[in-house]
């Protein structure tokens, strides 16, 4: 739990302030009504509800919503955007402390969607495009949960739809070349 | 005005019921769905997680691909890389900052004069549903419907500019167009747990199960989608909703595109209506020949 | 010769502190034409004032300016001062030390030479200042109340019973408006009918108010003490003078089916019709654009139906004009729809908050049984949504309503009381319950009578069979709830009445974004606005509740009352004249005057024989804004004490320097 010397703290401040800079968003201006909670399709999945993870980072309490499972679990399904009193764009703020979770290391162990994340932009990486057989076998092994959803694989692929060799787009070098530029940009700037 | 079809990673795979439906579908209709030259990934939910930049970078790169090969309109079937495409666009029009750092990335200027189209508009705008009624061969008179847009098509609405964000009605008014009947539910717009399908598939078979139930009380032969993730889900997750759960619901989850070709007459195989996990061509066997 | 008096203030350290006082009184002394100059801590003060009083006497003074704070601010009391040495009031003039010089810079050696500066300009003018006398014109002791709810009913009687007229307009058939819908009051659970009836009928039978229902103010002219009212009496298609309000007419009626709009909705009438038992005046009106007759020509039941033989169906509408001194405006407001939210979606099981006051109310539609609009059910389960629409910058207004939060938990207390096994539950975002006895009140609904608050909003409510679903969250326990409900009644934004900012546009008043019409000062003027003789009373302003509503109410009789209090209208002597020598009669000043004071003045000779036309400016309707002087081409207009002469000379006080 946050102490009030955390809360109040310069540090505090600053990272509600970086949250808001990545996101875009005025975080401050959420007070707290609860319709993006109570729209949420994951939010009874959530120890953390999307109204509170607003609190939190109005606070700046960086470990606790970065640890929290809940920005894990936002399908950026944007129904709260649309329903917003005052027009918070909230996946925005979530994909914002996905981001720097990733930077700072909150994802490391996280064998949920920062590890699918990762596994799938890797694919973008290696191949231009997204081969789902390997994406997902990758996914099951990495978590290690090799026999999820193993009876689906064969029938998925007798019916054609699961390719044993990934495509490679033609554009691949640009691409890389994308990932490239945009880690250094992002790089410079921190 | 000269288009190019975007397929989308899904739509080479586990999606190709889609793109062989929609191909089946445009080619009766005689509209050009060829598809872009060496487009890459929109980059998905895991690129905008991961930076916001390189989301915009990554979808830019395809319209960019557009607009050196003097297409107009880039046409999107899959709602999620709809939903990539034209926010990229969006952000680029509207934040100039943003804007000029994709132009970092990309070593070109920001590609703002393709449009992004979903097949839903191009079907409605530029074919026009009298046009489209009167092409249909074997009116889908009968079958109830439930058309479900999920998230991505219609939200946020001041980007998507998609039709109505609440109570939507674009796929309602096509299949219509196709004599079936749409029915009126509850789960038009709510999501169906997306890509949490991988890391949480206890949460998504909840979210199917309810939506599932909804449209079978809603008197629904078939669920319709727009979308090869909310196919996957509502598809492939009815067994693991009958395990988890208890309740069994056998209700097809078929692409739009695959009851359109059937009313304008393509077969079964054509439209790939043998790849679904739930069986859909005994509730359309009426209307195949 | 002129002898002028410079005095300087000091304002505590307000000017002197980045203002060198002594070195400009120094300087001032200096200016031709002042014969005395100094400064003093605080010129505003009592020993102040006498310093410029006796300096006066003493040193035979013949103008004053007072270097000091905004005009705004002491105008008038140094106007006052000089005038008790025997000098005229516009013969005072005031450099602005303070706002223009000392709070706005921060290097005192530059601000020092901007103070000698103002005052320069300043001397330059009241050299050349008149003596001006106050202008004043005759007034109508009689005031115009737009508006018979109960804010405009409570105007009209506190000024009638003090003594003077009221003309009192209602736009609906009858008086009462909201308030005569409401089933009991919060706090106290008042009968809202019962104490609001006698009221109505008061006004009816009081000899001092004249009322015109079913009427709207078409034009008005003229200016405070003075204004001329149009009245647009809309025809009733009932001949008043004949009518017992018997009601046979009503019962005949074959269009019975019509959404009735005293009951919300939730209740039907007639295209003739009677808005409600107790309504005053107790006569029918055809709704001409639901009645048979009007639409296809033929029908007559009612006129067969009537025993005195009133009906009339040529009846027109028709124009009174009245002459009144003071007009307050009392159009009081509307809620919003419950149908605002798409995600919500329309259901007639989704109602808002009037809606369900009339299912309350024991003259209502279900005798004041809470019933279903869907299916005439006894509800079992109510979602009560407070802020469905206020506080929603987005998509609904950014205001709070004011009223809401009280009268859910009064809804919520009264179902309970109706409903004993029934469940309520009450979305909400803040509870702002601070009138008197209002905090215990809510207290009371939630410990006491059962009503489960839950504090948050509600996304999403969609029907499931024969209930709805409503999703709501419950923020203080961090949960996402789903609440089956049997109705929803939703506490939608207040908003002005419809058609109150064209009205305000008549009176000059000015209105906000959303339309409530501005006062004149928000702390010290709550019931003025900038018009002259235009007081506003109850919601038209703003969303309020009925004790607040009352007392602004009375609040608006005291100052047309004081204002009636005198015997004629003294008016600042600020006004334009008009030079008739050089007038070339463009009558350009008559396009661009917002307060229609130029006139056409005809000249003629002692024979009668006309000469020419000229504009003449209306002193009792000028506001001294100035915009026909500077329009005016052959610069045959002045304002009195901002002459030409005098501007030209106050730039040219800057030239020294």
């Amino acid at each position: 739990m946050p102490t009030a010397s955390d809360i109040a703290s310069e540090a505090a401040l600053a990272f509600r302030a970086r949250i808001e800079h990545l996101s875009g968003q005025t975080v401050s201006s959420c007070y707290q009504c609860g319709k993006c909670t109570a729209g949420c399709p994951v939010a009874s999945e959530m120890d953390t509800d999307p109204a509170r993870v607003m609190r939190l980072v109005q606070l700046g309490a960086r470990e606790r919503v970065l640890r929290d499972e809940a920005i894990w679990l936002c399908a950026s399904c944007e129904t709260c955007v649309s329903r917003c009193p005052q027009a918070c764009r909230l996946p925005r703020v979530m994909d914002a402390l996905r981001a720097v979770a990733e930077q700072d290391g909150y994802a490391r162990d996280n064998r949920g969607a920062a590890l699918l994340n990762r596994l799938f932009l890797a694919q973008i990486r290696a191949f231009g495009r997204v081969h789902e057989m390997s994406l997902v076998a990758g996914f099951n092994l990495a978590s290690r949960r090799p026999l999820r959803d193993v009876t689906k694989g064969p029938s998925m692929m007798r019916k054609g739809k699961l390719h044993l060799l990934p495509q490679r787009s033609a554009n691949l070098p640009a691409v890389r070349r994308i990932f490239e530029r945009v880690q250094e940009l992002e790089g410079s700037e921190t | 005005m000269s288009v190019a079809f975007y397929p989308g990673c899904s739509l080479h795979g586990t999606g190709n019921d889609y793109a062989q439906s929609a191909h089946a579908v445009c080619q009766r209709l005689g509209l050009d769905l060829t598809e872009l030259e060496g487009w890459t990934c929109c980059g998905s939910t895991p690129a905008h997680n991961t930076s916001a930049l390189l989301s915009v970078a990554l979808s830019a790169q395809n319209l960019r691909l557009a607009s050196d090969q003097q297409r107009d309109s880039l046409v999107v079937a899959c709602a999620a890389c709809f939903n990539r495409l034209r926010s990229a666009r969006h952000e680029m029009a509207h934040d100039e900052v943003l804007r000029g750092r994709v132009e970092h990335v990309l070593e070109a200027p920001a590609p703002l004069d393709v449009r992004v189209d979903h097949l839903l508009e191009l079907l409605l705008d530029t074919y026009g549903l009298d046009a489209l009624a009167a092409r249909v061969r074997r009116p889908l008179t009968g079958l109830k419907v439930a058309c479900y847009y999920g998230c991505l098509l219609v939200r946020p609405p001041e980007v998507m500019a998609f039709d109505d964000a609440e109570h939507p009605t674009s796929m309602d008014r096509v299949l219509a167009a196709c004599g079936a009947e749409t029915v009126d539910w509850p789960g038009k717009t709510e999501c169906c747990g997306a890509n949490l399908s991988l890391s949480r598939s206890d949460i998504v078979v909840s979210l199917v199960d309810r939506l599932l139930d909804q449209a079978k009380r809603a008197g629904a032969d078939v669920v319709a989608v727009a979308c090869p993730l909310c196919q996957a889900n509502l598809d492939v997750r009815q067994t693991d909703v009958t395990a988890q759960t208890g309740h069994r619901y056998d209700l097809p989850a078929v692409y739009f595109t695959q009851l359109v070709g059937l009313a304008l007459g393509a077969g079964a195989d054509e439209l790939g209506l043998d790849k679904s996990f739930v069986d859909s061509r005994p509730t359309l066997a009426g209307w195949l020949s | 010769m002129a002898r002028i008096g410079v005095f300087i203030c000091h304002c505590g350290e307000n000017i002197a502190r980045n203002v060198d006082v002594d070195r400009v009184a120094e300087a001032a002394a200096q200016i031709p034409g002042v014969a005395h100059a100094e400064s003093y801590r605080y010129m505003c003060s009592d020993p102040g004032q006498r310093k410029i009083r006796e300096a006066i006497v003493a040193q035979g003074l013949t103008g004053i300016v007072v270097a000091a704070c905004s005009p705004h601010m002491h105008e008038n009391t140094f106007q006052n001062a000089v005038e008790g040495a025997g000098l005229n009031r516009y013969l005072c003039e005031m450099a602005n030390l303070r706002e223009h010089c000392s709070w706005v810079h921060s290097d005192r050696e530059e601000a020092t030479s901007k103070a000698l500066e103002l005052i320069a300009i300043m001397v330059e003018k009241v050299k050349r200042n008149q003596p001006l006398a106050p202008i004043r014109v005759p007034m109508t002791k009689r005031a115009l109340v737009i508006g018979g709810g109960i804010a405009g009913i409570q105007a009209a009687l506190d000024i009638a019973n003090a003594g003077r007229d009221v003309v009192l307009v209602e736009r609906e058939p009858s008086i009462g408006g909201h308030m005569a819908q409401l089933s009991e009051t919060f706090p106290t659970l008042d009968c809202s009918q019962c104490i609001m009836t006698p009221r109505m009928v008061e006004v009816k039978n009081h000899p001092r108010i004249q009322l015109y229902t079913y009427a709207e103010v078409e034009a008005v002219d003229g200016y405070v003490g003075n204004f001329t009212v149009t009245i647009r009496r809309r025809a009733r298609s009932v001949d008043e003078s004949k009518c017992t309000g018997c009601g046979a007419c009503t019962q005949r009626c074959p269009q019975k089916k019509i959404a009735s709009e005293f009951d919300a909705g939730m209740g039907q009438r007639p295209a003739i019709f009677i808005p409600f038992a107790q309504a005053v005046p107790n006569l029918p009106v055809i709704d001409r654009t639901r009645c048979t007759m009007f639409l296809k020509g033929k029908c007559g039941l009612c006129a067969k139906a009537c025993p005195a033989g009133c009906i009339d169906y040529e009846q027109t509408d028709t124009l009174v004009t009245e002459e009144v001194g003071a007009i307050v405006m009392a159009t009081g407001f509307d809620v919003q729809p419950p149908t605002l939210y798409p995600e919500y979606g329309s259901d007639p099981d989704i109602i808002n908050g009037l809606q369900f006051e009339r299912l309350l109310s024991a003259s209502g539609p279900t005798a004041g049984e809470p019933r279903r609009p869907s299916n005439g059910e006894v509800p079992r389960s109510v979602v009560f949504v407070a802020c469905a629409g206020s506080r929603d910058p987005a998509r609904g207004v950014p205001y709070c309503s004011s009223i809401c939060c009280m009268y859910t938990a009064k809804h919520a207390l009264l179902y309970k009381h109706k409903v004993h096994d029934g469940q309520a539950y009450v979305f909400y975002m803040d509870i702002r319950a601070a009138g008197k006895n209002y905090d215990a009140f809510v207290h009371r609904v939630i410990a006491e009578e059962g009503a489960q608050y839950l504090r948050g909003r509600v996304s999403r409510i969609y029907r499931d069979g024969d209930q709805l679903v409503v999703r709501g969250a419950d923020t203080l326990s961090g949960t996402a709830l789903t609440i089956r409900a049997d109705l929803v009644v939703l506490a939608t934004a207040v908003t002005p009445r419809p058609g109150s900012d064209a009205l305000a546009q008549k009176l000059s008043v000015p209105y906000d974004a959303f339309g409530f019409a501005s006062e004149a000062h928000p702390k010290l003027r709550p019931v003025e606005t900038n018009t002259a003789g235009v007081f506003l009373a109850g919601t038209c302003q703003a969303p309020r509740d009925i004790p607040d509503t009352v007392a602004q109410a009375g609040g608006c009789a005291a100052k047309v009352l004081a204002l009636f209090s005198a015997d004629q209208l003294e008016r600042e002597p600020v006004v334009s004249r008009v030079n008739e020598a050089t007038c070339v009669a463009c009558f350009d000043c008559e396009r661009v005057c917002p307060f229609h004071a130029p006139e056409h003045r005809e000249l003629r000779n002692r024979a009668g024989d006309l000469l020419r036309v000229v504009s003449h400016i209306n002193e009792g309707v000028c506001a001294g804004c100035g915009l026909c002087v500077v329009t005016c081409r052959s610069h045959s207009i002045d304002l009195a004490g901002f002459s030409d002469e005098q501007t030209f000379a106050e730039i040219g006080a800057l030239a020294p320097f």
